[in-house]
């Protein structure tokens, strides 16, 4: 029997959605998805915040989505960018499907530190 | 030239039976399985089912002649045999789009499958299809959100969403229920269910189960800052009480809420979806009843006219079997009625039990629920069958974890999220799942756990209802 811990004083219970319940992504998990995403043709785009800000809908988008963009190399430095530039923010990738209307893919390759 | 009146009993086939009528685009058509009593010719007895389900009695009468009853008449337009089942075939009937009250599934129904199931000509005789007309489906009002706006109210992407419904299904209270959902959630669930029978019982009423767990919900939320959500059951005694119950959910902040929609009523359903879009709440749907009438493969309804059903008269999520679980489902089919579910277009296929295109036009789609009897064993197939677009529910998979809810929730997401992983770098889920899940316990006690304790469980028996495609 083992406890289950997570509370609200303990910041690292907090969550990411897809993929947060698995340890943070290699750079090579990470390639894999991207070409996950660039093989389904959705666009990939780039969102970041501060944690505190996490919660909305709508986080800064990191210049615009990146249309018919294919090179996973690219891709990945768009996000090292990001990260970069907001190194305490939470960043994540999305895949826009235009005809779903809807992310076919999001996930956070770049955890900040939670509160 | 007018028509005299001429008393008496006519054969049906002499009015209904048109092998050379081509149906319009406007018609609503269906698809009968047909068995009839000895000796009556396959023309008759089809004919018959398209009177006695459109314009027919069975003797002419003289306000016939008032009419176009010509126009009005469902038309017995072809017959088929059933592959490997030479007691029954197959109508087809197309009905003037006339014959139907705009957006009403009630009325539809009231037709198709109204007295002429009955019929003593019949043997027995199921509804295996109907195909709605684009200029129909626009008549109504359909799912409340769909699955698009259900995504983004409640941030979910990219993955299938992890239910669970609460057990013991009855004689928990309010406060120890909510406790229940509460650890589900913040194990990392994104939905908690209320169990179809539970309602409002003098063990626990409806208010007192909304309040507990809308701050179970909260609390949740705060603790792994994802969204949450539970299935308030509002199915209640009268259409008012269902009312009332879906609008204090509202006033509380609950994101979904759920209806029976066979026990219910079809009416009382479309009620409550048009009032889900009006108000920006997400509308679960479960089936209480519909083994009753689609489990026959000889009479009743088959469960993907019911699918059709629950689509236009409107919900944003349905139970559709699990194929895997301990409940009845063949995979084919299964995976006909998903589509029916989800797409906007599906084209007639045998090897599915689709007998019809259909279009759904602009109307948005429903998530499928695959629930009962599955745990984390089954979650590769769950993930290669379902996809991303579904609920997958774990009951006794989630709240059976030796460690209690939370761990059980958090076994089931690793898991999901593993095989989402994984079939996004290409791996076959079905064959690999065992080395998939494996290697994510490595991460996860609680996985590690989960997998000790249900792996010897399976679901092999045969379906009751197959679909008809052995020839003999």
């Amino acid at each position: 029997m083992q406890d289950y811990e997570s509370s609200l004083s303990d910041a690292s219970s907090r969550k990411f959605e897809t993929f947060s319940y698995l340890p943070p992504f290699t750079p090579e998990q990470t390639r894999a998805q991207i070409e996950y995403i660039v093989s389904k043709g959705w666009n990939p785009g780039i969102e970041h915040t501060e944690p505190e800000n996490a919660g909305g809908h709508y986080w800064y988008m990191w210049k615009l989505p990146m249309f018919g963009e294919t090179d996973v190399d690219a891709i990945l430095k768009e996000v090292e960018a990001c990260h970069a530039a907001h190194p305490n923010n939470h960043v994540r990738l999305l895949g826009f499907d235009n005809f779903a209307q809807s992310a076919g893919a999001a996930m956070v390759i770049y955890r900040g530190q939670t509160v | 030239m007018a028509k005299t009146y001429d008393a008496g009993v006519k054969e049906y086939r002499e009015t209904y039976w048109m092998p050379d009528y081509t149906p319009k685009e406007t018609d609503i058509l269906a698809c009968f399985k047909v068995t009839p009593q000895d000796g009556v010719p396959r023309e008759e007895v089809a004919a018959a089912v398209a009177a006695e389900s459109s314009t027919g009695t069975w003797t002419t009468v003289w306000t016939d002649l008032l009419t176009d009853l010509d126009y009005y008449k469902g038309r017995a337009y072809a017959i088929e045999d059933v592959p490997g089942d030479d007691t029954c075939f197959y109508a087809f009937i197309a009905y003037p789009i006339d014959l139907f009250e705009e957006g009403s599934v009630v009325n539809v129904m009231t037709s198709l499958v109204g007295n002429v199931f009955g019929f003593k000509a019949l043997r027995a005789l199921r509804l295996e299809d109907i195909r709605f007309p684009i200029a129909y489906v626009m008549t109504c009002n359909g799912p409340p959100q769909g699955i698009q706006m259900e995504r983004d109210i409640l941030n979910k992407y990219g993955r299938p969403l992890l239910g669970c419904t609460i057990k013991p299904k009855l004689g928990l209270s309010a406060k120890n229920y909510g406790r229940a959902c509460y650890e589900g959630l913040r194990g990392g669930l994104d939905f908690t269910k209320d169990d179809e029978n539970v309602n409002s019982q003098p063990f626990m009423r409806w208010r007192a189960r909304f309040d507990f767990v809308m701050e179970a919900i909260h609390k949740a939320e705060a603790e792994t800052g994802e969204r949450k959500g539970h299935y308030l059951n509002v199915t209640a005694p009268t259409s008012d009480e269902m009312m009332k119950r879906a609008e204090y959910a509202k006033e509380i902040g609950a994101p979904i809420i759920m209806h029976d929609y066979i026990t219910g009523g079809w009416s009382a359903n479309t009620q409550l979806a048009q009032w889900c879009q009006d108000n920006g709440m997400l509308l679960h749907i479960h089936r209480a009843m519909h083994a009753v009438l689609d489990r026959n493969p000889h009479h009743g309804i088959h469960f993907r006219v019911l699918t059709k059903i629950l689509r236009l008269s409107g919900g944003d999520h349905l139970h559709s079997g699990t194929v895997v679980g301990k409940l009845e489902g063949d995979r084919d089919a299964t995976l006909g009625w998903i589509d029916i579910m989800r797409d906007s277009y599906i084209k007639e296929d045998r090897s599915r039990g689709i007998f019809f295109d259909q279009d759904w036009g602009a109307m948005p789609g429903v998530l499928p629920v695959a629930s009962g009897g599955i745990h984390v064993w089954h979650m590769p197939a769950l993930v290669n069958i379902f996809g991303d677009d579904s609920v997958l529910q774990f009951g006794g998979g989630t709240l059976g974890h030796p460690w209690g809810n939370a761990a059980g929730a958090a076994a089931n997401r690793v898991a999901v999220e593993a095989c989402v992983e994984a079939r996004n770098m290409g791996r076959e889920l079905e064959k690999e799942g065992k080395e998939i899940l494996t290697s994510a316990a490595k991460n996860s006690p609680e996985l590690a756990a989960a997998m000790e304790t249900w792996k010897e469980i399976k679901f092999e028996f045969d379906t009751v209802d197959k679909l008809d495609v052995s020839h003999k």
